[in-house]
């Protein structure tokens, strides 16, 4: 079962099917009209802009938005030279406030990976009253400015809760405010890979004898994997970089519940922009390796689709 | 799963794991926001820094959206079908900007593009102001959103597999053409999502904004600032209308994507 | 998992119109680029009569207040007040990397001496009559109404089982207010500075939230956490005035907080007048009404605030300038050595 409108036979090109038998003289002259598309030589040439122009593109929109940025904080954490370096990393509120949102982060991508799986299976080979505004929801934890969601969460689960729980000042609160804002991408990069599962491999597994749990494990799973991890990645690094929404219902006290961003950002108000810089750099490349060890098991796991 | 003993108890623990988390908490907002009514609501967004802050938001989105749609699709075709050294960098270097912290982001593009930035004195001469202008809300806001769309729509390509485009350039189809024929229809599920992402991504983006737009209220001021402000001056009501504003701009975004879907689904369901 | 066989299209679909179109794809990614380059370019000159107001953000209802009104004003009249709010730390960093602004006002000096060390702000600033103030406040304690714990003075703060929420001194400034109103009050009452800093220890032991701002502490309080809030008495009033459910205790000891202004040295005539105006009887007692004690004597004689028995200044501890260095270096300030000797003793790992 695919998801394809368009297959070879639209394309109008030498090639195609030929007139159905019984066709009038204009309908065949229809039919074999010459091809639709750009002349070849353009063609040609589009192919080589393609090549080479598309990865330069890429490459210079990266650069301006992130690459040049990031640079410019590594120079700015190390002006002051080594020493200053490491002197702002390893100062025990830094320490401190890296391993809790390290600690925490990756926490929450593994909880809210599953939970994203879940969540993505019902939405899509579950059926119920409501199924789509479910589906619309989720994704408006993102919409919301983190400032307010971090106000909402604090009344739903802060010391006025009507719920008479009490995560304010808690790492379980901020554990909850991190999977408020990760879910929609857990949820979303897992849907549209499933929705595009070709059933018919799953039917002739069963048919073959397989139980439904190794279709599960042997067929779905994997072949979801990859998407799975891409949302994990997402959720760790965004998790690692949030602060509006767990600055209030974390209470933000230092050596407890201060994280990163919060130290961060508490340097660059205090004229320490170098030693925020400098926390900023390694909380980025510690992500940063993060994010490629996840990038490498998803082409681990990815089934090669041709040769 | 129609037969699955588990169908009724995952619906129940996935529909309870989103009630607490996400619809709770959406709901309060809804709530809120039109506590007092639905005229006290409007008031509070249709004064004028609201209303210029609703469309500075839209116009930020406008532009910062489509350039990161481009990019991700982009990327997300050289990954997916060219090996090349260094392939492994570029896909985590896309999903980075999540783990600076938007602060920082504000921060570090204020060093490259700011007054005294790495290009601080060639803006200065050709009198272009990005920082404390709209071009660095749009930076700020691209940033922060730049791996939604790659990441949706990579692992759709990967799982469709380059069968159908190769028979299509076998019988002559340009790159063009394959592209808008065979791999964006197949892609279009993933890429509405990663659209609506991006979009609801842009539109909540506070941090990174805050720094590099100054927050000139009725100038540079978007939603998000204005809420943060509204809040400030203990005016919540404002506070939850604008982040209302917000959600359904989301929404809407996600129902003219994913509306033609539907269609696919009842066929789906037919064929299953 | 492959895809075999090609479906038939679905029976009267015709494909173009379930497709994404594409083409309108790359016509709206190159309008989102033109559109961009436009942005860039310079908007026209501003005219006269525009004051680029960049402040802290608790003076926000208070200038709008005030901006009116000044409009209403010979010297105001036709004049459009720009303003920018926020943090007063970002906002001077702001300045200094090119926020157009021509009257600044910040939450306290340092901020206003970064400005000037980047030549925006003449040196002499302070040189007016009123020391280059433009309002004046106090720490305040905003407790519960009713005050259930009967919180009235500093030693009630670090009673076991009281929660106090102060802002993180590194990303407040109103945090700083706070720790120099009790660090000045326990040097008020004969303690040592080593007794003194004993008491900052004490103090945020019992710091159930440091937010990163003012307002958000304020926001955190509101929301049920702590028992005591410390706060400028400005903003607390103001909350009050908002019909916010909270007391404010005035401290029998506790520092003058002074909030500096200043015009730049490119400020329109408009914003030189605006200044005037803020200084002057008429703006002065706008101040006053929101909450704010005014610098001019005479006005502030027309109002009735609380007088605290020991009112001290940031001079009386070394003014700001040795101050900000001594207590809030993140790395080697008197605070930070604080929160870290708590954090070896209560960090549960």
């Amino acid at each position: 079962m695919t998801d394809v409108g368009a297959t070879v036979g639209d394309l109008g090109l030498p090639g195609a099917p030929p007139a159905p038998a019984g066709s009038r003289p204009e309908q065949r002259r229809w039919h074999r009209r010459p091809p639709t598309g750009p002349h070849p030589a353009l063609a040609a040439a589009g192919r080589m802009a393609a090549r080479i122009g598309g990865p330069a593109l890429a490459v210079t929109y990266l650069s301006l938005l992130v690459l040049l940025p990031l640079a410019a904080l590594a120079t700015n954490a190390f002006s002051g030279g080594w020493g200053a370096f490491w002197r702002a990393i390893t100062q025990p509120e830094a320490v401190a406030a890296l391993e809790l949102t390290l600690g925490i982060s990756a926490a929450v991508a593994a909880v809210n990976s599953v939970a994203g799986l879940a969540i993505a299976w019902v939405l899509v080979r579950d059926d119920f009253r409501g199924k789509t505004l479910v589906s619309a929801v989720i994704d408006l934890p993102f919409a919301l400015p983190t400032i307010v969601a971090g106000l909402t969460l604090l009344a739903l689960y802060g010391p006025n809760s009507p719920f008479h729980v009490d995560l304010a000042g808690t790492r379980l609160g901020i554990g909850v405010a991190l999977a408020f804002v990760t879910l929609p991408f857990c949820v979303r990069s897992v849907q549209p890979v499933l929705a595009e599962l070709d059933a018919e491999t799953e039917e002739a597994a069963s048919s073959l004898g397989a139980s439904r749990r190794q279709v599960m494990g042997r067929v779905i799973l994997p072949s979801l994997l990859p998407a799975v991890l891409a949302g994990a990645g997402l959720a760790f690094a965004r998790a690692v970089g949030e602060y509006g929404s767990i600055v209030l219902i974390s209470g933000n006290i230092p050596f407890k519940t201060e994280v990163a961003s919060s130290w961060i950002f508490s340097l660059s108000q205090s004229d320490a922009l170098p030693a925020a810089s400098a926390v900023s750099v390694v909380l980025v490349t510690i992500a940063l390796f993060v994010l490629i060890v996840i990038g490498w098991a998803r082409r681990r796991f990815n089934v090669p689709e041709t040769v | 799963m129609k037969r699955s003993r588990w169908r009724l108890p995952l619906r129940f623990a996935v529909l309870g794991y989103l009630a607490l988390l996400v619809i709770l908490p959406v709901s309060t907002v809804f709530y809120r926001a039109f506590q007092h009514g639905l005229g006290t609501a409007w008031d509070a967004i249709t004064s004028t820094d609201a209303l210029h802050a609703l469309w500075l938001t839209f116009l930020v989105a406008a532009i910062a959206v489509p350039l990161n749609t481009v990019f991700g699709v982009g990327v997300s075709l050289i990954l997916a079908r060219h090996r090349f050294p260094g392939a492994w960098l570029l896909d985590a270097l896309v999903d980075i900007p999540l783990a600076i912290s938007p602060v920082v982001i504000g921060l570090a593009l204020i060093l490259v593009y700011g007054h005294t930035g790495w290009f601080g004195s060639w803006l200065n001469t050709h009198h272009i102001t990005v920082i404390y202008a709209v071009p660095g809300i749009v930076m700020a806001s691209a940033a922060v959103s730049l791996p939604y769309v790659v990441r949706e729509v990579l692992p759709v390509l990967q799982e469709i597999g380059t069968e159908q485009e190769q028979a299509a350039r076998t019988l002559g189809a340009g790159p063009f053409t394959v592209f808008r024929r065979i791999t964006l229809p197949n892609i279009r599920r993933g890429l509405a999502y990663g659209v609506t992402l991006t979009t609801a991504r842009v539109l909540g983006e506070f941090g990174a904004v805050a720094i590099v737009s100054g927050a000139v209220a009725g100038k540079t001021e978007t939603l998000t600032l204005f809420i943060a402000d509204s809040i400030d001056s203990l005016d919540t009501q404002s506070a939850y209308v604008g982040a209302v504003a917000l959600c359904l701009a989301a929404l809407i975004v996600l129902t003219l994507l994913t509306v033609t879907d539907r269609k696919r689904d009842d066929w789906h369901k037919e064929v299953a | 998992m492959q895809k075999t066989t090609p479906h038939p299209s679905e029976p009267g679909d015709a494909p173009s119109r379930t497709r994404l179109p594409s083409r309108r794809i790359t016509a709206v990614g190159a309008l989102a680029l033109s559109a961009l380059a436009l942005t860039a370019l310079p908007a026209g000159a501003q005219t006269g009569g525009t004051v680029n107001l960049v402040a802290y953000s608790t003076p926000k209802p208070a200038y709008s207040v005030l901006a009116t009104d000044f409009a209403k004003t010979k010297a105001g009249a036709g004049v459009t007040v720009s303003p920018s709010f926020g943090p007063s730390g970002t906002q001077a960093t702001s300045v200094v990397n090119g926020l157009p602004a021509d009257l600044v006002n910040f939450s306290l000096e340092p901020d206003m001496a970064k400005v000037v060390k980047a030549g925006l702000v003449s040196s002499s600033w302070d040189k007016g009559s009123t020391k280059g103030m433009v309002t004046d406040s106090i720490v305040s304690f905003v407790v519960r109404p009713g005050n259930p714990k009967h919180i009235t003075t500093w030693a009630d703060l670090v009673k076991s089982g009281v929660q106090v929420i102060t802002p993180n001194v590194f990303s407040s400034g109103s945090a700083k207010w706070n720790i120099m109103a009790a660090y000045g009050a326990e040097i008020q009452q004969g303690k040592t500075p080593a007794q003194a800093q004993q008491y900052l220890s004490k103090l945020l032991h019992n710091a159930v939230a440091q937010p990163s701002s003012a307002s958000a502490a304020l926001q955190t309080f509101l929301s049920g956490q702590g028992d005591v809030l410390l706060d400028y008495e400005d903003d607390a009033l103001y909350a009050k005035s908002k019909g916010e459910p909270v007391d404010i205790i005035t401290p029998p000891q506790t520092i003058l907080i002074q909030n500096p202004i200043a015009v730049t040295k490119t400020a329109s005539p408009a914003a030189k007048a605006f200044l005037a105006y803020l200084l002057s009887p008429a703006g002065q007692t706008v101040w006053g009404q929101q909450g704010y004690r005014p610098v001019l004597p005479s006005v502030a004689a027309k109002f009735k605030f609380p007088q605290p028995k020991t009112l001290f200044t940031i001079d009386h501890l070394g003014g700001w300038t040795s101050v900000n260095t001594k207590f809030f270096d993140p790395q080697t300030g008197i605070v930070a050595k604080v929160e870290q000797s708590l954090g070896v003793s209560t960090a549960s790992g």
